[in-house]
């Protein structure tokens, strides 16, 4: 069940990246529609983390490309954002929660510019869309899981994109925060943006997500909640990885095997 | 003293020179070293520190003199060619970043130190003094030496004034960096050529084998004052200075004297002090917290000690002796009598004759504690489904810390009940 949409925001195309020769994502294809609010479910190692970082050029791609409304990533830069995990950071760094959140305009900004007071007042309209209007200069080593969590959803606003990547964002937070964050991005949505999500719990797939990708090594599914989030679908992603699949992987790895002919 | 003095007045024109370069390159070598501490890449500054050694050797055999233009553009070369192939030897083999600074480091230091041993039997006179660039002599800063130094000080100064945004971004986020599209391989190219140049500048004054405590140790002191990056970087390069002027005044009056281990050695007791000392982050700091919060744990218990003793004969506020609160509870004799004292002290207790009673406040105090020793046991057999005689030791901890707000909250969760899961009374204020 792999439905394509014409005019897609996000196409995916034969797109397969290995980490150390071996393959973790394997001819995926695939488009997303504008305005969805997509979530891509999967088991751990299953590549969903991979599949956005792939997307947002940050991993070396084996093959295959990925394209943001017709266009390549550079192109569009300033309409797309991206929130990694959480935990990819140090929090521990010398910074108050609005030098964060100012991090979303250095794209607009460019190289060498400051911040000016413009950016400082669309930085504070990001915080008070997450209900951290309070914390402007709190420290952020002083932060709750729930409250970084925000922060780096404010700096995404911030950056005032069309389209939002958004790596785990529901892990480790309280409920109070995730409420906060799905309103957020339900309106984001119904605002024209498209908002693509790295999502674990399987429970609150179906009322969160419009669109859902089901992913584990390759492609199993995806398309409309509706139509993807069965048990039979979800059999195939959770019920192990191709035993085949993964065998020919682990070669690629031994005889260290380009997975193309050609490899630039 | 004189010496001091005499250093201190900057009557000597070598005086300043040897001054004015050591604080330079110091400042200079504090900042850059700040955003190399913050990207976890302290050992990158060590390694560099080490690679130069063959650059200033191989530079003075071809050039025959201690010019310190060449020694600069030598020493350079071989830095940052030991980047170049540490970054290489990470990504192309399985080899992790430390072990391939451990085997950069070593090989390049062993090819400096053969070199300079060559060089100081080949006979060339120029060679004096070459042997200073291993724990450094900042009174050899004379001359041509500082103008050289200083104004390439100034030049890493003005580049992270202006990369100051880029360099604090890739510090922190990385990845989002590359999301907004900043270029960050040249960005981090950057860096690394600052720190080299640190490096090659700071070597005369400190020498290769100290170096990368110039690098790191400031800005490892001056976080522990500061959750600020402007801060921090301002306080790194106060404590870079200071090291630096002190290092100078070593090599001014003991000549003999390598100034790098001097220069370490001061930066590393303000860093020692900072560890030690510092608000909220430092030892000292955390060890006082603690002892008051054992204070106020102690406190609470005698009051809870009054409060139990008094609903057991019905009267909470008869004299006790020491004696009989001794009974009651395991603690040190003198653990109880300072805790009586301090409790009379802030008016909870009142005391005649060598026994104690409690005041209203200390009754009050000391039925608050009971009564969310007994709630939180309640909350605990309820919603987390303890055995009764598990939840005693939890709430002997608990009962300290719950707030005002979450004391109104677990009233009114448990709906104000009555008795705890051992069927004792809990008491609410009338």
């Amino acid at each position: 069940m792999i439905q394509q949409v014409d005019n897609p925001v996000l196409e995916v195309h034969d797109l397969t990246v290995s980490y150390d020769k071996k393959p973790v994502l394997w001819g995926i294809d695939l488009t997303i529609p504008r305005g969805s609010l997509v979530g891509i479910i999967g088991p751990n190692g299953a590549g969903k983390s991979t599949l956005i970082k792939s997307v947002m050029g940050l991993i070396p791609l084996g093959s295959g490309y990925a394209e943001l409304f017709g266009k390549s990533l550079d192109e569009v830069r300033d309409q797309v954002s991206y929130v990694p995990q959480r935990g990819t950071v140090d929090w521990d760094f010398p910074a108050s929660v609005m030098d964060v959140v100012l991090m979303g305009r250095y794209g607009k900004l460019g190289l060498f510019s400051r911040p000016k007071k413009a950016d400082r007042e669309a930085a504070l309209t990001a915080l008070r869309q997450v209900g951290m209007e309070t914390f402007v200069n709190r420290q952020i080593s002083q932060l709750s899981g729930g409250q970084q969590q925000r922060v780096f959803l404010a700096r995404a606003l911030a950056q005032q994109a069309d389209i939002y990547f958004l790596d785990e964002p529901f892990a480790g937070v309280d409920a109070a925060t995730e409420k906060a964050i799905i309103t957020l991005l339900r309106k984001m949505s119904d605002e024209g943006k498209t908002v693509i999500v790295v999502h674990h719990d399987l429970q609150s797939v179906e009322t969160y997500f419009n669109w859902i990708i089901l992913l584990n090594t390759r492609l199993v599914a995806s398309g409309p909640t509706e139509k993807v989030f069965t048990q039979q679908l979800l059999q195939e992603t959770y019920g192990g990885k191709l035993t085949l699949l993964s065998e020919v992987g682990n070669l690629l790895k031994k005889g260290e095997f380009p997975n193309r002919e050609k490899t630039i | 003293m004189n010496d001091l003095l005499q250093f201190l007045s900057f009557e000597d024109p070598n005086t300043r020179y040897v001054v004015t370069g050591t604080v330079l390159l110091a400042i200079s070598s504090a900042i850059v070293g700040s955003f190399t501490f913050l990207k976890k890449k302290a050992l990158v500054g060590d390694a560099v520190a080490h690679a130069v050694l063959p650059g200033v050797c191989l530079a003075f055999m071809l050039a025959g003199n201690k010019n310190p233009v060449y020694l600069v553009v030598g020493a350079f070369i071989t830095g940052w060619l030991s980047l170049v192939i540490i970054d290489q030897i990470v990504a192309r083999s399985r080899i992790k970043e430390d072990t391939a600074i451990g085997l950069i480091l070593s090989t390049f230091f062993g090819l400096g130190i053969m070199l300079l041993t060559k060089i100081q039997h080949s006979g060339n006179a120029a060679q004096s003094g070459l042997d200073s660039f291993l724990f450094g002599k900042a009174a050899a800063l004379v001359g041509t030496d500082v103008i050289v130094f200083s104004t390439i000080s100034i030049i890493l100064l003005v580049v992270v004034f202006i990369f100051f945004k880029e360099l604090t971004l890739i510090a922190f986020d990385e990845d989002f960096a590359k999301s907004i599209g900043f270029p960050v391989r040249r960005l981090e190219l950057v860096l690394t050529t600052l720190t080299v140049m640190a490096v090659v500048i700071g070597i005369q004054a400190v020498g290769v084998v100290l170096m990368a405590a110039m690098l790191i140790t400031p800005a490892a002191a001056a976080r522990f004052w500061t959750d600020q990056l402007k801060v921090m970087l301002l306080l790194a390069a106060i404590f870079g200075a200071f090291a630096g002027v002190f290092g100078a005044y070593v090599s001014y009056t003991a000549p003999a004297m390598p100034t790098g281990p001097w220069i370490v050695m001061i930066i590393s007791i303000i860093a020692m002090f900072s560890f030690f000392f510092a608000p909220r982050k430092g030892i000292l700091y955390k060890m006082v917290k603690q002892r008051r919060i054992q204070k106020k744990i102690r406190d609470e218990n005698i009051l809870k000690m009054f409060y139990q003793l008094g609903e057991v004969d019905g009267d909470f506020f008869s004299s006790r002796t020491s004696d009989i609160l001794a009974e009651r509870r395991e603690l040190a004799s003198g653990q109880l009598s300072s805790g009586l004292s301090r409790l009379k002290r802030h008016g909870y207790l009142k005391s005649e004759h060598g026994s104690w009673q409690l005041t209203i406040e200390g009754k009050n105090k000391g039925q608050r504690t009971i009564k969310l020793h007994r709630l939180w046991e309640l909350y605990l057999t309820q919603y987390l489904h303890i055995a009764p005689d598990h939840v005693h030791d939890d709430a002997e901890t608990i009962e300290h810390i719950i707030t005002p707000e979450l004391e109104a909250k677990l009233e009114k969760l448990l709906e104000y009940p009555d008795v705890d899961p051992h069927m004792s009374k809990i008491p609410y204020e009338s």
